[in-house]
């Protein structure tokens, strides 16, 4: 990693911290085959997704429909069957190719990965700490730091399991920042809190991502939350996931909750419900066991 | 906000926990314990009425207490469960890691290991005695047995229940697979480590006393039953209860340590 642009420049949004021009997602033609056991199951069908530098993009659907599948290869962790994923115009994965998991592109889990045996401290500098080129001292000083500008300090020296939920949920983004990563990768991260929580959480991210505009990949089963935050919403259909629509969100930002009750999100919502509701039906009667 | 988490003792606390209605409880179930039993002895009530009261056993403590052979039982008893022990560990704890990790070396050795794990350490005393130089030797072996396999069963099962989530996070943060071994399996196995301690102590204190009676001039388990053949009845039960002071202090050892190795499981 390169230490000179580690850093996301939290403090300001100065247009320079905004145009990082990294980040810059092209999906082609993505398909994914599942074959256990003989079994062929299709999870992805031809998906096609053109996510720019620095844009907030949330892709909803049904629960098993195949979007963490996509996220998954992204990430480095599944491989895919048909088609490119491209990342600042190099090719990350393809049939041929499977891309190693790397600290460019960090995932934040459903049901959170923060290292129980690590304190908050120890967690936010594995990254830096373990791919070399840098200090630990200069690691610890950083995150302290980061930490601070995220309103996260003095929890340094607790054990994740000290922590709220929606707390241990802000320190994995932060840990996943340390590492200055090209995108953002979020599989559901809010999505066993309750609504209070959910809220500040979220309203956690959307400041982050004023202040630093880092490219996000947003997946959720919560069609609000997408609208809420999402610049570009992707919705997605029942397995074999394809698109169904795009919607793009044009709520100016800073946003908070106050979003939640204007006549635009309202008939973004509208829209919205109206393309999934769709979907929801039929993945009911494909016998899924909730819109998620 | 959480606070930093509980260093030092609550002085509050704790007086509550020892002037606590349990506490109270406990000393009362003690004391009547003790009576009935003296009772029992004094009216010599069938079968319990043999066994020595606590007033005569408490007599013959207070000698030895005072007595340097008394002591060297405990501390020979302690030498063998250590050594033994702690040579398990440092043999365990290694094998069982490669085991958990290492899927080649899990179908190459786990067949054997399984062969051997379920004969009782004490059936080992026989074929210890021969191979091992010294009668010592023989028995710290026996009681390595005992913990050994406890904790090696342990860890291949603690190192192979690792959350992938936390593996794939560690992947993602740029990890190597050094950084995955050291940072990720062994901090997730150290609990495990902890639960194969804690049996394996209490399996160590079953297996040293038995060989002891059976292969030993010295120690607890000698003691009690040099004390049987003596017919020396309040010695007996002064070993007996000797044995198990020393296999609480024993686990109160390790559940220290443990606690001390995995500090983020302490409640608070």
């Amino acid at each position: 990693m390169n230490s000179e642009t580690g850093s996301c420049h939290l403090g300001d949004a100065s247009p320079t911290a905004r145009a990082t021009g990294r980040g810059q997602i092209s999906i082609r033609n993505v398909s994914k085959l599942y074959d256990p056991d003989g079994a062929r199951v299709l999870a992805m069908d031809n998906c096609s997704m053109e996510i720019e530098a620095g844009e907030f993009c949330v892709v909803v659907g049904p629960s098993g429909c195949g979007k963490t599948t996509l996220l998954n290869a992204i990430a480095g962790f599944h491989d895919i069957t048909a088609g490119e994923i491209f990342i600042d115009g190099e090719l990350l994965c393809s049939p041929e190719k499977k891309a190693p998991p790397g600290s460019d592109r960090i995932v934040v889990f459903q049901n959170g990965a923060l290292f129980p045996w690590f304190t908050v401290l120890e967690n936010v500098i594995f990254g830096p700490v373990v791919q070399g080129g840098i200090g630990k001292k200069e690691a610890r000083e950083k995150a302290r730091e980061m930490l601070n500008q995220m309103g996260l300090h003095g929890i340094e020296s607790n054990y994740p399991s000290e922590l709220s939920g929606g707390m241990r949920r802000r320190v994995e983004i932060a840990r996943a920042m340390m590492n200055d990563p090209r995108v953002l990768l979020l599989d559901e991260p809010f999505r066993a809190m309750d609504a209070l929580t959910k809220t500040v959480v979220q309203q956690f991210l959307l400041d982050l991502y004023d202040k630093c505009r880092k490219t996000v990949f947003f997946i959720t089963h919560d069609l609000e939350e997408a609208i809420f935050l999402g610049s570009k919403v992707y919705i997605m259909t029942t397995r074999p996931a394809k698109i169904k629509t795009v919607l793009q969100v044009d709520i100016p930002r800073p946003r908070d909750f106050r979003v939640l009750s204007s006549s635009r999100y309202m008939r973004l919502k509208k829209e919205c419900i109206e393309a999934v509701h769709e979907e929801a039906l039929k993945a009911f009667a494909a016998g899924e066991r909730e819109m998620a | 906000m959480p606070q930093g988490s509980g260093q030092g003792f609550n002085t509050v606390k704790l007086k509550k926990k020892i002037f606590s209605r349990a506490t109270f409880r406990g000393i009362a179930a003690v004391v009547v314990f003790a009576v009935l039993w003296e009772l029992c002895s004094r009216f010599q009530v069938p079968i319990i009425g043999n066994v020595p009261p606590p007033s005569s056993v408490l007599k013959e403590l207070g000698q030895q207490l005072a007595n340097k052979a008394y002591w060297l039982s405990w501390k020979d008893s302690f030498i063998r469960i250590l050594t033994g022990f702690i040579v398990a560990q440092i043999l365990g704890i290694p094998l069982g890691l490669l085991l958990g990790v290492n899927q080649t070396a899990r179908e190459l050795i786990y067949p054997v290991f399984e062969i051997m794990r379920p004969v009782p350490p004490l059936a080992w005393v026989p074929i210890a005695v021969i191979f091992w130089p010294t009668n010592e030797l023989s028995m710290i072996f026996v009681t390595f047995l005992g913990a050994f396999f406890t904790v090696v069963l342990n860890i291949i099962g603690g190192a192979r229940s690792i959350d992938a989530r936390y593996l794939r996070a560690a992947y993602s943060l740029g990890s190597t697979r050094g950084d995955i071994f050291w940072k990720i399996m062994v901090p997730a196995t150290l609990p495990s480590i902890v639960v194969g301690m804690t049996v394996g102590m209490g399996i160590t204190w079953a297996v040293v006393v038995a060989a002891e009676m059976i292969a030993s001039r010295s120690g607890l388990g000698f003691l009690t039953w040099q004390s049987y053949v003596a017919g020396d009845y309040p010695m007996i039960i002064i070993g007996m209860m000797s044995i198990g002071v020393a296999g609480y202090l024993s686990s109160a050892l390790i559940r220290l340590i443990g606690s001390r190795m995995t500090p983020w499981l302490r409640s608070f």
